[in-house]
Formats: C-alpha cells, sequence, structure tokens
C-alpha cells in the first residue's frame, strides 16, 4: 500500500515537472533556445496568486487566471525585450541573456516580497481520497495535478495539430526559413509559443505551490533544472516526450527517496539521465534531425 | 572664534591622549590615578554602567552584533548583560567590588568582532561576554585563547566556540541539543517509536540529529525511520512523512529550521499524519512565517532554555520590560545568567579588579567547574572544563498559538 503512495505522489511530481518540462520543450522547438527563466516565471505566477489569494482574499480561482493573465504578459514581454533583438546571435549569446532574466527576476522578486519563505494556501480544496479503509490517502492537490497534467496535454495536442496556429508552430519548428517564405509571421508565431509556454508556467506555479506550499524567490528554480532534465530525458522538442520525461522522472526520484536514499535521490535522478543520454542521446522520444550540408 | 574652537579641539584630544596613556599602564601600583582617570572618562561614555566606589570595578567587554540583521540578538544580549550588571552592582557588586559593562558592535562579521575585540583590550577588559553568534565567536576565541582571557558566550551554539580551554558558554552546543532532546523525550515518555527527518547539508541539523541517535537506546527510544533532505530538495516531505506514518511513528524529532517545518506540517496534516511534532531552537519563529496556518503548529513541541511567560522569568520579564521596552527573548535570558555565572565564579575564586586579565582567567577556569546556579535558562546549571554547560533540557508546547512552558 505505501508503494502504491509513492508511485501516485511520483506521478503527481512528474506531472508538474511535465507541465513546466512544456514551456522549455515547445520553446526549444520553436525558436531553438533554452529559456532559462522558465522556471522564474512559475515563481511569478506562485506570487501572483498568493497576493490574490492571502493577501486580498479572493477566490483561488480569480487568483489563477490573474497569474496565467501576469506570466503571459510577462513571458511574451521579455521574449519581445530581451530574445528577439538576439534572433541572429549566437545561441551562446542568447543563453546567457535567459541566465541574466532569470536573475533578474529572482532578485525583483526578492525586493519586493523579501527572502523570507510564506506559506501558500492551496488553491484545492477538495477534502482527500481516501482508499481502502483509510490506509491509502490521495490528497486532492494529487489529484487534480495528474488530471490537470493530463488535460493539458490532450488540449496542446489538439491545438498544434487541429489549429491553423498550431500548424505555423509545427511549420516554424520544421524549418523556419521555409516557413516565412510560406507567409508565416515567424515573430508572431513564435510569441504565442511563449504565450503559451507562460500561461502554463503560472498553473504549474499554482500546483506545484498547492503541493509543496513554500513560497520564497527561489521556488522555481530547482524544479525548473528538474523539468529542464525532464524535457532533454524524453526528447527536447517533442510534446509526448515531455510528459513521459517528466512523470519518468517524478516516479524515479520518489521511488529513491523511499527505498534507496533520501539523500541521494538527486544523484540518482541525474545518473539515469546521464545513461538515457549515452544510450539515446537525442531523449527518449527525440528525432535525429540529419544537417542538410 | 575659529582659533578659540581649535585649540579647545587639541586640549581635549590631548586629555584625551592622557587619559588612554593613564589606562594603557594600568597595573597594581598605579592603580588609584588609573582609575580615576577611567572614572573621569566613564562619565561622559554614557554606554558604561555606574563606575566603582572603593572597591573598584571588573571591566566587563560585550562583543555582539548590535546594527545589521542579526541586531535583534546582539541588543537583546547588551540589554541582558546591562540589566544583571545594574541588579548586581545595586545589591553591593562582586567581592566589593562593581561590574563595569562596555559593549562593542561587530555587525555579526567574525573580521569586526576581532576589531571589537582588540578596542576592548584597548580598555583593558577583564572578562569577556561575547560574542554572540557562532561565527565572529569561532574568531574572538581564538583571540582570548592566545591572550588567556576569560570568555563566556551565550549563545554561540557551534562547537567550536567553546573549543579553547578559557571558552564557557551558557546555550547547549548544537550536537547536545540531539542529546537533549532525546532525554526530554524519553523522561517525559512523549513516545518510544520516533522518525527523524533532518537536513543532510546543513552542519548544524546532521550534528544536532548524530547526537540525537547516539542518545535515543539510552532513554528506551526506538527510532523507526531515519530519513533526510537536502538543501535542494527542501520543499517536499511526503515521502519522508509516508515512511515515518508506515513505520507507525507516535513522534518525528524535526532537527530543522522553522521554514522546512512549517512545510513539513503542512504536508503531514494533508495525509493526515498526526504524530507529536518536536524540535530544537531552529523551530523557534514557526508562529511568525507568513499566512501560516498556526492552527498546524497545534501541540508542536520544542526545546528552548527560556520562555518569557514562564513562572521563574516574570521578574526578569517584567524589569527588562520596563528598561528596554521589549519583551526579551533567549538571548536576553542567556547573557543575564552569563553575568550571573560570572558574579558566581569570581565569588568562588576570589578574584579582585587589581589582578590581570591572565591571573583572572586562570582563576575563573577552575571556579567556573566548580559552580551551581539557578539561572533563568535551566536550574541547577554546571559546567565542566570543556566549557559546556549541564542543565536539565526545557520544552515548550505550542497551545492556542502560544508557547506553553511544559
Amino acid at each position: 500500500m505505501s508503494f502504491l503512495s509513492y508511485l501516485i505522489n511520483g506521478i503527481s511530481l512528474g506531472s508538474i515537472y511535465a507541465i513546466i518540462a512544456l514551456g522549455y520543450t515547445m520553446v526549444y522547438g520553436i525558436a531553438r533556445m533554452l529559456n532559462f527563466a522558465h522556471g522564474d516565471i512559475i515563481m511569478v505566477g506562485g506570487f501572483a496568486i498568493f497576493t490574490i489569494v492571502s493577501t486580498l482574499n479572493l477566490p483561488p480561482l480569480l487568483g489563477i487566471l490573474v497569474a496565467v493573465v501576469v506570466c503571459t504578459v510577462l513571458g511574451v514581454t521579455i521574449e519581445r525585450v530581451a530574445y528577439r533583438p538576439l534572433r541572429g546571435a549566437s545561441s551562446l549569446a542568447v543563453l546567457i541573456t535567459a541566465i541574466g532574466v532569470s536573475y533578474l527576476l529572482q532578485n525583483v522578486a526578492l525586493l519586493i516580497f523579501g527572502s523570507n519563505a510564506r506559506q501558500f494556501t492551496s488553491v484545492v480544496t477538495l477534502p482527500n481520497l481516501k482508499l481502502a479503509d483509510g490506509a491509502l490517502t490521495i490528497s486532492s492537490v494529487t489529484i487534480v495535478t495528474i488530471i490537470s497534467c493530463i488535460a493539458i496535454m490532450i488540449g496542446l495536442t489538439s491545438f498544434i495539430n487541429k489549429t491553423k496556429v498550431g500548424q505555423a508552430m509545427l511549420a516554424v519548428s520544421e524549418d523556419n526559413g521555409a516557413a516565412t517564405l510560406m507567409g508565416i509571421d515567424v515573430n508572431r508565431t513564435i510569441a504565442i509559443t511563449f504565450a503559451i509556454g507562460s500561461a502554463l508556467a503560472a498553473i504549474a506555479g499554482a500546483l506545484l505551490c498547492s503541493t509543496y506550499p513554500s513560497l520564497t524567490p527561489y521556488t522555481g528554480s530547482m524544479p525548473g533544472i528538474k523539468a529542464f532534465v525532464a524535457a532533454v530525458f524524453g526528447g527536447i522538442g517533442s510534446i509526448p516526450g515531455a510528459l513521459i520525461g517528466g512523470i519518468l522522472l517524478g516516479v524515479i526520484e520518489n521511488l529513491s527517496k523511499a527505498y534507496i536514499s533520501s539523500q541521494l535521490s538527486d544523484a540518482i535522478v541525474f545518473s539515469v539521465l546521464i545513461i538515457v543520454l549515452l544510450v539515446r542521446p537525442t531523449g527518449i522520444l527525440g528525432r535525429k534531425i540529419n544537417e542538410k550540408v | 572664534m575659529r582659533k578659540f574652537v581649535g585649540f579647545g579641539l587639541a586640549a581635549v584630544l590631548a586629555f584625551s591622549l592622557t587619559a588612554c596613556g593613564g589606562g594603557s599602564s594600568t597595573d597594581a601600583t598605579t592603580a588609584a590615578p588609573a582609575a580615576d582617570n577611567e572614572t573621569a572618562a566613564d562619565n561622559k561614555d554614557s554606554e558604561a554602567s555606574a563606575p566603582a566606589a572603593e572597591g573598584g570595578s571588573f571591566k566587563l567587554g560585550v562583543i555582539g552584533p548590535l546594527t545589521g540583521p542579526a541586531a535583534a540578538y546582539g541588543i537583546a544580549v547588551q540589554n541582558g548583560v546591562d540589566l544583571a550588571v545594574k541588579e548586581i552592582n545595586a545589591a553591593g557588586g562582586v567581592n566589593g567590588a562593581t561590574l563595569e559593562m562596555n559593549s562593542q558592535d561587530d555587525e555579526h562579521d567574525p573580521e569586526k568582532s576581532v576589531n571589537a575585540y582588540n578596542t576592548l583590550k584597548d580598555w583593558n577588559m577583564q572578562m569577556l561576554v561575547g560574542a554572540v553568534t557562532s561565527k565572529p565567536c569561532i574568531a574572538v576565541a581564538a583571540e582570548t585563547a592566545n591572550d588567556n582571557l576569560f570568555q563566556i558566550t551565550p549563545s554561540g551554539s557551534a562547537v567550536e566556540c567553546a573549543a579553547p580551554e578559557n571558552v564557557f558558554r551558557v546555550c547547549f552546543a548544537d550536537p547536545a541539543q540531539g542529546t537533549a532532546s532525546a532525554q526530554y523525550i524519553g523522561d517525559h515518555k512523549l513516545g518510544t517509536k520516533i522518525a527523524i527527518i533532518y537536513d543532510s547539508s546543513t552542519e548544524y541539523s546532521s550534528g544536532i540529529r548524530e547526537a540525537f541517535v547516539a542518545e535515543a537506546a539510552n532513554h528506551g527510544l526506538e527510532i523507526v525511520a531515519d530519513e533526510a533532505f537536502t538543501a535542494d530538495t527542501n520543499t517536499d516531505f511526503s515521502v519522508q512523512l509516508d515512511k515515518a506514518k508506515d513505520a507507525g511513528a507516535e513522534l518525528v524529532f524535526l532537527p530543522i529550521y522553522y521554514q522546512e517545518a512549517s512545510v513539513i506540517l503542512k504536508q503531514a496534516s494533508d495525509k493526515e499524519f498526526a504524530p507529536v511534532f518536536f524540535g530544537v531552537d531552529g523551530m523557534d519563529g514557526i508562529l511568525s512565517v507568513k499566512n501560516f496556518d498556526t492552527s498546524l503548529a497545534e501541540g508542536v513541541m520544542l526545546l528552548t532554555p527560556f520562555s518569557a511567560t514562564e513562572e521563574g522569568s516574570k521578574a526578569f520579564t517584567e524589569a527588562y520590560v520596563a528598561a528596554y521596552g521589549i519583551e526579551p527573548n533567549q538571548f536576553a535570558a542567556d547573557a543575564y545568567d552569563a553575568v550571573y555565572a560570572i558574579k558566581a565564579a569570581a565569588e568562588k575564586a576570589g578574584i579582585t579588579p587589581e589582578m590581570d586579565a591572565s591571573a583572572i582567567c586562570d582563576a575563573m577556569k577552575g571556579a567556573m567547574t566548580e559552580i551551581s546556579i539557578d539561572g533563568l535558562t535551566g536550574e541547577g546549571m554546571t559546567w565542566d572544563a570543556a566549557g559546556e554547560t549541564g542543565k536539565a533540557p526545557k520544552a515548550v508546547k505550542i497551545v492556542n498559538g502560544v508557547y506553553e512552558m511544559q
């Protein structure tokens, strides 16, 4: 029974990683850049919800809505101000800029909210689910997290495959030069990608802080890195890959914590990543792209 | 007019130079005139307490952070010492001599702490209360060991703070809190199946846990789960809590800081896991976490040396609030006890203000191990030659959102 509990918690943690990993993987797939500020957008979402729900005492749903709007605007602004001017620059320059934006967001949050941790009020207020006469208690946040993750995956996949904007995103990720020739506005498509990724970050922030209720300006950085690992694990650029990578990472992390050592869980997670990359350098679902000369 | 001011300044400067010269050449034969000079200087110095009558005075230095982020600790110690010194002087002093205090700011910085120590040495300090925080205390302890000057730290809890043989401490050393917790849990029968959740990435937490594990068996405690986390994984405790719950833990020992503890309490309540949670001094502050639902902390116990609302500390608390306008904390109590320990040891050793710092230190080192005082932070406090205190551990329980002494 305890195994089941570890497994479910692992899937829930993995679902959060998967939602965050989507932001990394979509931006990488389309703009070919690693947006290291993504983790900190989660933190901004967390503080937006905290301000609405705990400081202004408004309903949690409104908090999530405001957080989604705030994060979307923030993501698009960052793209417009910091990344677009560097579109032609080397990928290293963009990477360094992304790290810079990440520190900027952390320090601005530090300035506004201070370094003291605050307890996050869960946005999920449903009762816990009890199975097998109370031997197994699954918290409602866990269930909501897993369901949200599945819903987001289905929604996103059909958005990309069924809508014109989604098709444009696919085209840009295949070959942005050819996409431009076909009349697709690449800058607009990239901006939409950032908007979707950041909106998902706000939702991830709500779920992350509800499950692990401690909010500081650094809240987003470690889950951000883990989600990046999940994206690479599943194959960066692949949306189903982000889901598989995220959930595997969460489950491995929780089970190794439970059965091997609670201290070594991170070491084990990263060792698995190294082994996977040695065997499959493009990740589990990653495609091999042949460079045309 | 300007010339006159300049002349006046020069005269003041010259006077202060002579005063310093007189001060630094203090020895047994010139003690009387030197003391006069000091008295003249002291009258201008508002920080120092009342000068001696005929018996002379012991010069007591205090080092702590009076400004900066840790200022709350340093100011509490300064106030605690000040209050004890005033009380002792009013009651006739120590061996017929009074105590004279001079406190210096170290901003919680080891280097500035050594500077403060040198300033106090120029003032001819004979005994030192401080430093307040661990790292500065370690730096100062190295200096006092060199100079053989008696030092007692109220609150430097890192092991190295009291490493030299001339340094004593009032609080428990970090690992000793583990021993004390095991003893307390065993004596008060709070549970026999114990789970531990600790931070393996800090010396503070792992040190306390190690001592706790070593002592647990002596008090009939069985450790059923021993789980760690690190600074990178300090938000998710679901696995650790599940393991504690599955192992049937009746008490969860948390030798960690309150930020992480607040998350553990929240996640435990989500899991409907309700053992006794027992913390150490790092848990102090749990009720101040922003937006924390304090009902989650209901029934949490923590080891703490001092409670302002306790019967035995009422008189102290009233006098402290009257003098400084704020409620005393454990640092103030530790400092107050430190001064009374000095008084008891000084009376035992029979030291006099004419003795130099090194001779005082030699006499005090032996006397400290022979005294026993009933302080605010413990009854029957004793010290061993290593400088560590032996006192019965005290714990509070959070009831209706406030600490209640057990």
